[in-house]
């Protein structure tokens, strides 16, 4: 099984004015299609080829960088569209709204300090909801890391590379996290992976 | 030191112009500054878009700058420091303060050499960097090859650049993040930023297009100041 691109699950200028049309048509058509393009032609004739995207991004990291890297970005981005939604943002589903309380303080404080690890991340990177041994934890990690080789589930990232907000938010990283949190953010998907993560 | 003064000298005259709101939005808060730029912001059109020089320089930049400033505020040790000794010596900062001045600290030094080094109208290098180039690095062509595929291989953001030791000899090296040859001692002749704040407005997802065009902006003659400087020992950041 190769890397293939998915398709966007909604149009390219459903996610305006948080997520520009621009924005997406150069993150999806252009980065995403070329991690996906790398990772495929390096992956040939390697030890993992035919492995899912989740195993070669576990069975590269510390190992094959080049493979890693590409691979990580394939996962992060697979999911990174999902977690987006048209008029995003709204409210958490019970039982999650629940653990984020219980783990993390309160919703607010979730936001907040998922904004300051965006914000913190130094550089390409990307921002996550993880759950880690039965709990959710905020988490940060540099270019194409991610949860799944620090022994944690994503459940929510959000890319903080510059191509992911320079068109729409210039240097403005902050309002770009918020914007996502507050206006873009498919909790229903994030709800699915939590329930999926086996807590 | 030589560039300095062509600096606060180009700063001069762009204050005479529509630059002055720019100039004056930096008020000195700390022991650094961000240096104006030497040239106008439409200097390196169309290679490098005005609008990218400016919020490069006057956002990231400045960013880099204040954050080092507030980093080093509560402590008189480093707040004397040079630079490029406090980057040499980064084991040596409290730990609380090692990474918001290996990267804010990094990236003044980075952005203060990168803006000196450009506003020229490329060409061939001369003089004795001609002569170094050929000599360690395989000739313009394939220098020229060997820095823009180092540019391309540097995943997610980062830094290529030149190194220069006392003797004049010259080194390829890439950096992630703002991380700098400066933080082995070392000096540096030249450099580009791929972060991708550097080229995203104009070469979006074309990194490559905008590695081949930033040599059409450089300044020999600047680069040829630092490396006299390099060999003099009076090359800083
Ligand atoms: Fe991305
Ligand atoms: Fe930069």
């Amino acid at each position: 099984m190769s890397f293939t691109l998915p398709e966007l699950p909604y149009a390219y200028d459903a996610l305006q004015p948080y997520m520009s049309k621009e924005t997406l048509e150069y993150h999806h058509d252009k980065h995403h299609a070329a991690y996906v393009n790398t990772g495929n032609t390096l992956m040939q004739g390697t030890e993992f080829e035919g492995k899912s995207v989740e195993e070669v991004v576990k069975g590269s990291y510390g190992k094959n960088q080049p493979l890693f890297n590409n691979a990580g970005q394939h996962y992060n981005h697979l999911h990174f569209w999902k977690w987006m939604k048209p008029k995003g943002g709204g409210a958490i589903p019970g039982e999650l709204e629940k653990k984020i309380i219980s783990d993390l303080g309160s919703v607010e404080k979730m936001k907040e300090d998922f904004v300051a690890a965006g914000v913190g991340q130094f550089g390409s990177g990307w921002a996550w909801l993880a759950v880690k041994d039965g709990k959710i934890a905020i988490m940060k990690t540099p270019n194409g890391e991610n949860p799944l080789v620090h022994g944690a589930t994503p459940i929510l990232g959000c890319d903080v590379w510059e191509h992911s907000y320079y068109i729409d938010y210039r240097n403005r990283r902050p309002d770009y996290l918020k914007a996502f949190l507050n206006d873009l953010v498919n909790w229903e998907y994030v709800a699915e992976l939590y329930g999926n993560a086996g807590h | 030191m030589i560039s300095r003064r062509l600096v606060l000298t180009g700063a001069a005259l762009i204050s005479a112009s529509a630059a002055i709101p720019r100039a004056f939005a930096q008020a000195p808060a700390g022991p650094f500054t961000l240096p104006p730029l030497p040239y106008p912001v439409n200097k390196n059109e169309p290679h490098i878009d005005a609008m990218t020089m400016e919020l490069h320089h006057d956002k990231h930049h400045a960013a880099y700058v204040k954050n080092l400033n507030d980093a080093v505020a509560g402590n008189a040790d480093l707040a004397k420091m040079p630079l490029q000794d406090m980057l040499a010596n980064l084991a040596k900062v409290p730990d609380s303060l090692r990474t918001v001045i290996r990267n804010n600290g990094g990236g003044h030094a980075n952005h203060t050499m990168f803006w000196q080094i450009m506003g020229g109208a490329g060409g061939m290098p001369t003089g004795e960097v001609k002569t170094a180039i050929e000599r360690d690095l395989g000739g313009f062509a394939a220098f020229q090859t060997a820095f823009n595929t180092a540019g391309e291989k540097q995943f997610g953001s980062g830094w290529v650049f030149v190194t220069v030791d006392r003797a004049g000899k010259l080194a390829l090296v890439a950096k992630p993040n703002q991380d700098t040859p400066l933080m082995e001692g070392e000096r540096v002749l030249m450099g580009n930023d791929v972060w991708e704040h550097a080229y995203y407005l104009k070469y979006q997802n074309r990194r490559p297009d905008y590695l081949k065009a930033w040599w059409n902006v450089l300044d020999w003659a600047k680069i040829g100041e630092r490396y006299a400087a390099a060999k003099a020992g009076t090359l800083t950041i």
